[in-house]
């Protein structure tokens, strides 16, 4: 009961931020000046249009308007100049699809790769094993991730010729982004994305694991017997997953925000590229929008972070003081 | 029983004595200095290896940034020569040690290849000496400076062709420009010329059916429309087809009718001050002669042709001054908020958590475009882009402190304090916040990296803006290189190289610092 208490409390609260974000997003945004197309005919049709959206009224009926739309007919506004009169939440919608399917090739990499990475470190605790991974863990932590967009396309297009440069459009991979040949061109940003989570992953698991591995319960469990494997894998390893599971289940909350910049390098036509199109032909609605989805990304993550702390590990009581 | 009624004692004052009245009672003086709450630290610090290393570099690039300026005497960082844009590096000692500099390698047809070595031979030959291919090859201003591979093929024409690579000298390959002067510049050229020893002019080229591009001036020699090399023998004309090193030439020089070859022709002008002059010029030596110096570029030029060293070192300036920047503001900002919040609890502690809660979860990116499309026309993109950064920035640090104050304030020496009538300013000031003052420093020190890093993306996406008047940051060197760093890879190279190098640096840094001022956390990942 009072973790149900808790969860709408996490929920309400997250909804109150969320309004106050949106409040100051659309303010900020809607008194920007608007661009208008040179062609006279699609000028008039436009502000004709703008004229019975409500653009012309003072902010705080606009703002009403906005929020009724949402509710109503869950309108976000329309596109004007990256996609004519399309609703800028389709727009959204069809730009998930790459993003989305990146991220997941990239955790489906890292998560294996870096786990398996932090669990071995750990175990060869300040053997040489260690020292190599936990220094390569720091190099890759710290290099900005487009520093190995770049590196994959020096070595993997320039040098040996395996990847493509970008990723294909998609008319060049069959009009579907679950095709073979999409899929090649996807290598390229997957990696680029990956070595930085697979560093970040290994070394939260590698200082969960060495910590539950020097605890009493450890000790304990080798003096009834069993052997250093049986223990760490019955025990520590369980252990020890406790706040690497929730951060891991975060990640995939905020697969749908991708990461803009190794979009832009390997042009992927997801919602990072949306973003930057947007503020550079001016594009509000659209803007908006997209402004309003990070935050909500963000938002749940931590809420779903936070909440399955407790459904992993019921000692964790949510809420408690 | 009689009792001795104490207060019937008397005893004679003068009968008292100090037991140790004759040696003085001083405290010993300690041996060693005391430690102090830095020094116990900076102690601490020391024994990590990796933090030092970490340091040491940090303070080198640093270094390097302030100092890289000051070295290059010829041109400073706005200096630019379009010519030389996106060569590569080039050092003047390496070349004087006899080393290959300022070269890439690049594949040739028998024609480009015989057009690049033209520019060699031409800066040898001007009086009409027979120079082949292989006697330029020693040239100071030959271009080619090695051809590492030769492979033929045949082609489905059952014709032999050939295809060479060689490493070539960029700055060398512009060879001749044609240029339009004044007469008193062409007065000092030739006083220069007279006075190095270097020849600038050269002579000019005839506009015939043997001139492939009149506007070209490294067409000097005799060739066909297509650019294929002629050879005259007699009367008759063969063109040269594949590239031999025993080759010499036919030059197509303007002469005049003695057969000297003209060097300079009046295009207009009246008086003597007005009169222009076309000359052709060798430009590496023009160069010399317009800058006093032979080009010199460590790490190479960038797209518009200024250094790429000096842009870095800017960069770096840039970067760092907007990281410290932030990172003193947040800390201030931070320290104030959270110690506020941490100390009142309560109420107090409810609201402004809400309003850092709000702010803290707008999207970084979402802050910085809206005061960028709102403030950079006004204040310009970099004010612009610190207030984002202040907005948003400090809450990390403000939680760290809050957390310490929640830790340190219902201590007993807090409670002692306010029993003694300490006031809330001095308590927190005084009291509490020199013992958080180690976690704040770290984290002060954290932020650096993180604002050089989001500060490049920005830049980089095109969010910020950085015109040319309001400096160079890393970020928009990268974005500079971003569309044809494939073709020059050091314009990319070298902002990534120190870019990655600082951001592990500081990692480290800031990883030392928090073990040395809190080492109850040593070995705890974040």
């Amino acid at each position: 009961m009072r973790m149900f208490k808790y969860v709408l409390k996490r929920i309400a609260l997250m909804f109150f931020v969320l309004f106050v974000i949106t409040t100051i997003a659309f303010v900020l945004i809607r008194i920007l000046p608007r661009d208008l197309p040179l062609e006279a005919s699609q000028k008039e049709a436009i502000l004709a249009r703008w004229e019975a959206l409500g653009y012309n009224e003072p902010l705080l009926i606009q703002y009403g308007i906005y929020w009724k739309n949402i509710i109503t007919k869950w309108d976000f506004g329309t596109s004007w100049q990256i996609a004519y009169r399309k609703p800028a939440w389709d727009l959204l919608v069809s730009r998930l699809t790459p993003t989305v399917l990146i991220n997941v090739y990239s955790l489906l990499f890292s998560i294996p790769l870096g786990l398996a990475l932090g669990v071995f470190a750990a175990i060869k605790k300040n053997k040489w094993q260690d020292n190599v991974i936990s220094t390569l863990v720091i190099v890759f932590i710290s290099v900005p991730s487009y520093v190995y967009a770049f590196l994959v396309q020096y070595i993997f297009f320039f040098k040996l010729g395996w990847l493509p440069l970008q990723l294909y459009s998609l008319a060049d991979a069959g009009n579907t982004y679950f095709s073979w040949k999409m899929f090649h061109s996807m290598i390229g940003p997957v990696l680029a994305m990956s070595f930085g989570e697979i560093a970040g992953l290994c070394r939260f698991s590698r200082a969960e694991l060495t910590e539950t591995l020097t605890s009493d319960y450890m000790l304990l469990a080798r003096t009834k017997g069993l052997t250093r494997a049986q223990a760490t894998a019955r025990h520590a390893f369980k252990n020890a997953m406790v706040p690497v599971l929730p951060s891991i289940i975060g990640s995939f909350v905020s697969i749908m925000g991708g990461s803009m910049i190794i979009e832009k390098i390997f042009s992927v036509p997801g919602v990072g590229p949306l973003y930057l199109t947007a503020i550079g032909t001016l594009d509000y609605d659209v803007f908006m929008l997209d402004s309003l989805f990070y935050t909500f990304i963000g938002l749940i993550g931590g809420i779903i972070i936070d909440l399955s702390y407790g459904f992993i590990d019921p000692r964790i009581r949510m809420g408690e003081k | 029983m009689s009792t001795v009624n104490v207060n019937e004692i008397k005893i004679d004052p003068s009968k008292f004595a100090f037991v140790n009245e004759a040696d003085k009672l001083h405290d010993k003086k300690f041996e060693d200095k005391p430690i102090g709450y830095f020094k116990d630290a900076w102690i601490r610090f020391r024994k990590s290896r990796a933090s030092v290393v970490a340091l040491i570099i940090i303070l080198s690039i640093v270094a390097f940034a302030f100092v890289a300026p000051l070295c290059v005497r010829s041109h400073d960082q706005a200096f630019m020569v379009p010519t030389y844009a996106k060569n590569s590096p080039r050092i003047v000692a390496l070349k004087n040690l006899g080393l290959k500099t300022g070269f890439t390698s690049r594949d040739f047809s028998d024609r480009s290849l015989m057009k690049a070595l033209a520019v060699g031979v031409g800066a040898e030959e001007y009086k009409g000496q027979d120079v082949s291919f292989a006697d330029a090859m020693d040239s100071e201003y030959m271009p080619i400076l090695e051809i590492t591979n030769v492979t033929t093929s045949i082609g489905a024409d059952k014709k032999e062709t050939h295809s060479y690579t060689a490493d070539i000298e960029t700055y060398l390959e512009v060879g001749f420009l044609y240029k339009s002067i004044e007469q008193h510049e062409l007065e000092s050229i030739l006083a220069w010329e007279q006075e190095t020893g270097k020849k600038v002019l050269y002579p000019l080229v005839e506009n015939n059916e043997y001139n492939m591009d009149p506007t070209d001036a490294n067409c000097w020699y005799k060739s066909d429309a297509k650019g294929n090399p002629l050879k005259e023998k007699g009367d008759k004309v063969t063109k040269i087809k594949e590239y031999d090193e025993s080759l010499v030439l036919a030059d197509n020089y303007k002469r005049d009718k003695d057969g000297n070859p003209i060097y300079y022709e009046y295009t207009g002008g009246g008086s003597v001050d007005t009169a222009q002059y076309k000359i052709r010029v060798l430009y590496i030596n023009y160069y010399e002669y317009l800058y006093g110096a032979e080009p010199n570029y460590i790490f190479g030029t960038d797209a518009q042709g200024r250094d790429l060293m000096l842009r870095l070192a800017g960069g770096i300036r840039l970067s760092l001054l907007i990281a410290v920047c932030v990172s003193v503001v947040n800390f201030i900002i931070g320290a104030f908020y959270g110690s506020t919040e941490g100390y009142y609890g309560g109420a107090v502690d409810l609201v402004m958590e809400r309003i850092s809660d709000i702010l803290s979860n707008m999207p970084f990116v979402v802050v910085a475009t809206l005061f960028q499309i709102h403030l950079a026309k006004k204040v310009g993109p970099i004010p612009s882009l610190l207030f984002a950064y202040f907005t948003t920035g400090w809450i990390g640090t403000a939680y760290r402190v809050r957390t310490q104050f929640y830790r340190f304030k219902n201590q007993e020496y807090v409670m002692a304090a306010r029993t003694l009538g300490a006031k809330d300013k001095r308590i927190i000031w005084k009291h509490i916040f020199p013992n958080s003052l180690g976690t704040i420093i770290t984290s002060a020190a954290l932020t650096i990296p993180g604002v050089i890093n989001s500060e490049s993306m920005l830049s980089y996406l095109g969010i910020v803006k950085l015109g040319s008047s309001s400096g160079t940051s890393l970020g928009t060197l990268l974005s500079d290189a971003a569309a044809i760093w494939t073709n020059y890879p050091h314009l990319l190279f070298f902002p990534a190289i120190t870019l990655s190098l600082l951001m592990i640096c500081f990692n480290l840094f800031g990883n030392g610092l928090r073990d040395a001022f809190n080492p109850a956390l040593r070995g705890v990942e974040e």
